[in-house]
């Protein structure tokens, strides 16, 4: 199912490329012009991180990024404001950790998130400590709202949960490639491809994402039946790069959009293959 | 009577005692606990609940008797219930101390960590890995592998492994290996993440030892039930030595496991005061711009959340950020607790109190000079309460000695020098030169 229209819009023809960066990372003005420049460079979908303290499901490069962003005073409340401020066309996902979603709520449950999430134009949450199986209250929200509340699906989850999420998953589902945490990784995993077949039947658009770092990535994931790409660690590492080498928010900006222009391209050119294919057959 | 009768009376036994029953079935006490983690680790949980169910509920292939039997060969149990003469005398009421120091290792970490590994065994699992804070956990966890003979590595925070190296040495004199996490500020919670982030990757045949009653379900349910040895002894100790229950039962709190493993057993007798000690540190004021609270009572000061797996008490920020906690014990220093003390707290069963470091210490040195007891600065926590409430409690008391205080020497010598202690013995000769 789809909730917000802006997400359904944006798998709806080829294939969708979703950038992720933490916002307010390493500041919040440095932040905005690299989240334009994912804009700039093809983003369909742009997943937001909102840094909370403990996150279990991210790699080094991640982790440090939240940490940059949480040194530089980043909060929920600065997040929606930065959401707001945002000149993009794509639409905007928030990905976080579920205690943040918990404490902005209050005795109705987490719903003041979603409407705060709302007002900010946010068309989307992706809570990866958050199971299907606690998601209930989190999900009517969203429903209501009109949000998407993804769901991540990875190489372990079987069958039986596989049916449980997909019943209450919307917007896209997030195809974890390979076990373990996010990174960057220069191959592309056979588990990827038995992911995408055990979701063949599952109406509803999947985004491939853990390990994708490079054009020829996003094609061979897109062939191999993706209807989108999710790249969060290949693009935290040129911010990261860029604090560490000292470059000015434009230089960083411009390899951002470089690498999405690469990325989408990729995508896109998997995406002919795989019409080609069909066409011959 | 014959063993088949004797497990029909236990499991009557076990239907007239609901409170060890709670959250055996969905690990949700109120509303606490569930299982708040990563979908790549659910089926994990899945199988290990399962596994719980089968071996630790049903004593399927006989887990529970080898448990046992490795829990008195290996481990040293039963511990004794001993009466402390000169507190007694000092509180003018009857105290009697569980003497979880006497286990293996030192505390009452090993029931869990032998339980767990055993049980990663008869599932079949290759490796094991466990977090640690101050080390106790990871030393029973390396011990229990090793006796066990399972590959071990344990995560441990930077600035822990600067802290505790002779735990760091005993975990690889037991053959593990012993991993640093450098992200934060190196302590027990970036430990557990780093853990839970192995786990991610390699589930299929690794076992997470967890070290407390905390985390996703079915851990704190797991936990608790290894660790009820320790109230399951002290309750029939107790009728034996004093013709019936004991009016009060004291312990630490950090995580909570050796808190739960008192408690259980007595959860369901009303007549029975349950107190749990926390780290009140420097003060129970938080700096909330820094992000820093100064103490680890999370079931005294602590506001619901959802940290590691599970909803419970945390100390956090108004935003929900995890704040960095403190005690001068390292072993209570964290900042969440487990579900069910959370629930039994709310519940008004158990009672949190905050015992701070300097009561603490007074505790460590009172016990050591008075009884010969040199306690773990975890445990000494229970003994600030005690000085501090006994006015307030009945006649017959229970301590549990949760660990012995050799661990903790090095830090003693500091944070007394610092101060101005009770009962403290002369510190010139100790300090400066050390």
């Amino acid at each position: 199912m789809a909730n917000s229209e802006a997400i359904a819009a944006a798998f709806a023809d080829g294939p969708a490329y979703v950038p992720y960066l933490v916002v307010g990372d390493p500041d919040y003005e440095s932040s905005k012009a690299y989240v334009e420049a994912l804009d700039r460079g093809g983003a369909d979908v742009i997943e937001l991180g909102l840094p909370f303290s403990e996150p279990i499901a991210e790699g080094s490069t991640i982790q440090d990024a939240l940490v940059r962003a949480l040194d530089a005073g980043m909060t929920p409340e600065r997040f929606f404001s930065f959401a707001e401020e945002l000149d993009v066309d794509a639409a905007l996902v928030c990905m976080t950790y579920y205690n943040l979603i918990y404490q902005y709520g209050d005795e109705t449950g987490p719903r003041p998130f979603v409407e705060r999430a709302a007002a900010a134009g946010i068309q989307g949450l992706v809570v990866p400590d958050l199971p299907a199986e606690e998601a209930d209250p989190l999900r009517e929200a969203c429903d209501e709202l009109g949000l998407d509340l993804v769901f991540i699906v990875a190489p372990t989850t079987r069958a039986d949960r596989l049916d449980r999420l997909m019943e209450r998953v919307s917007g896209y589902v997030y195809v974890q490639a390979r076990l373990g945490t996010t990174g960057a990784r220069d191959d592309v995993s056979d588990q990827t491809t038995e992911s995408l077949d055990r979701l063949r039947e599952y109406d509803v658009p999947k985004a491939v994402g853990f390990g994708i770092s490079a054009g020829d990535h996003a094609e061979r994931i897109v062939a191999g039946g993706a209807d989108g790409i999710i790249v969060g660690s290949a693009l935290v590492d040129i911010v990261a790069d860029g604090v560490a080498e000292d470059r000015p928010t434009a230089a960083v900006a411009d390899r951002l959009e470089a690498l999405s222009r690469e990325l989408k391209r990729g995508a896109e050119r998997g995406h002919r293959s795989r019409t080609e294919a069909v066409d011959s057959v | 009577m014959s063993e088949t009768d004797t497990r029909t009376t236990e499991e009557t036994e076990r239907a007239r005692r609901p409170g060890r029953e709670r959250g055996r079935d969905d690990g949700k006490f109120g509303p606490y606990g569930g299982q708040y983690v990563p979908e790549a680790l659910m089926p994990a949980i899945e199988e290990l609940a399962d596994a719980y169910e089968r071996y630790v509920l049903k004593n399927e292939d006989g887990f529970l008797d080898e448990f046992r039997e490795r829990l008195a060969d290996f481990g040293g149990r039963p511990t004794p219930l001993q009466r402390a003469d000169r507190l007694s005398e000092r509180y003018d009421t009857e105290v009697f101390l569980k003497r979880e120091d006497l286990l293996h290792g030192g505390a009452h970490k090993l029931n869990n960590a032998l339980g767990q590994v055993l049980l990663a065994q008869y599932m079949g699992k290759e490796r094991i890995i466990a977090e640690t804070g101050a080390g106790q956990h990871g030393t029973a966890t390396a011990m229990a592998a090793a006796h066990l003979d399972m590959p071990c590595t344990i995560y441990m925070g930077e600035r822990d492994i600067n802290r505790q190296r002779p735990n760091v040495f005993r975990m690889k004199l037991n053959g593990s290996e012993v991993k640093p996490v450098t992200t934060g500020r190196g302590t027990l919670k970036e430990a557990i993440s780093e853990t839970m982030r192995d786990w991610a990757e390699t589930v299929e045949d690794t076992h997470y030892v967890i070290g407390s009653i905390v985390g996703p379900h079915p851990f704190p349910v797991m936990v608790r039930d290894f660790q009820a040895v320790i109230s399951e002894e002290a309750r029939e100790q107790a009728i034996e030595k004093t013709g019936g229950l004991p009016t009060d039962v004291v312990a630490c709190a950090g995580g909570g496991s050796n808190t739960m493993g008192a408690f259980a057993d007595f959860v369901d007798d009303e007549s029975v005061a349950l107190h749990a000690v926390e780290a009140g540190g420097s003060t129970l004021d938080v700096d909330e711009e820094a992000g820093v609270a100064p103490n680890s009572a999370s079931l005294y000061t602590g506001d619901e959340g959802v940290l590691h797996g599970a909803r419970t008490k945390l100390l956090q920020d108004s935003d929900g950020q995890i704040m960095e906690s403190h005690s001068i014990s390292s072993g209570l220093d964290y900042a969440g607790v487990g579900p069910e003390l959370a629930y039994l707290v709310d519940e008004g069963r158990v009672d949190p109190v905050a015992v701070d470091d300097d009561a603490a210490l007074e505790g460590f040195h009172r016990l050591s000079n008075t009884e010969g007891i040199i306690p773990a600065l975890e445990t000494a926590h229970a003994f600030g309460f005690l000085e501090e409430h006994h006015e307030e409690l009945g006649d017959r008391v229970v301590v549990n000695v949760s660990g012995r205080g050799d661990k903790d020497l090095d830090a003693a010598i500091e944070e007394t020098d610092q101060r101005d202690v009770a009962n403290a013995p002369d510190m010139s000769m100790f300090t400066g030169g050390i």
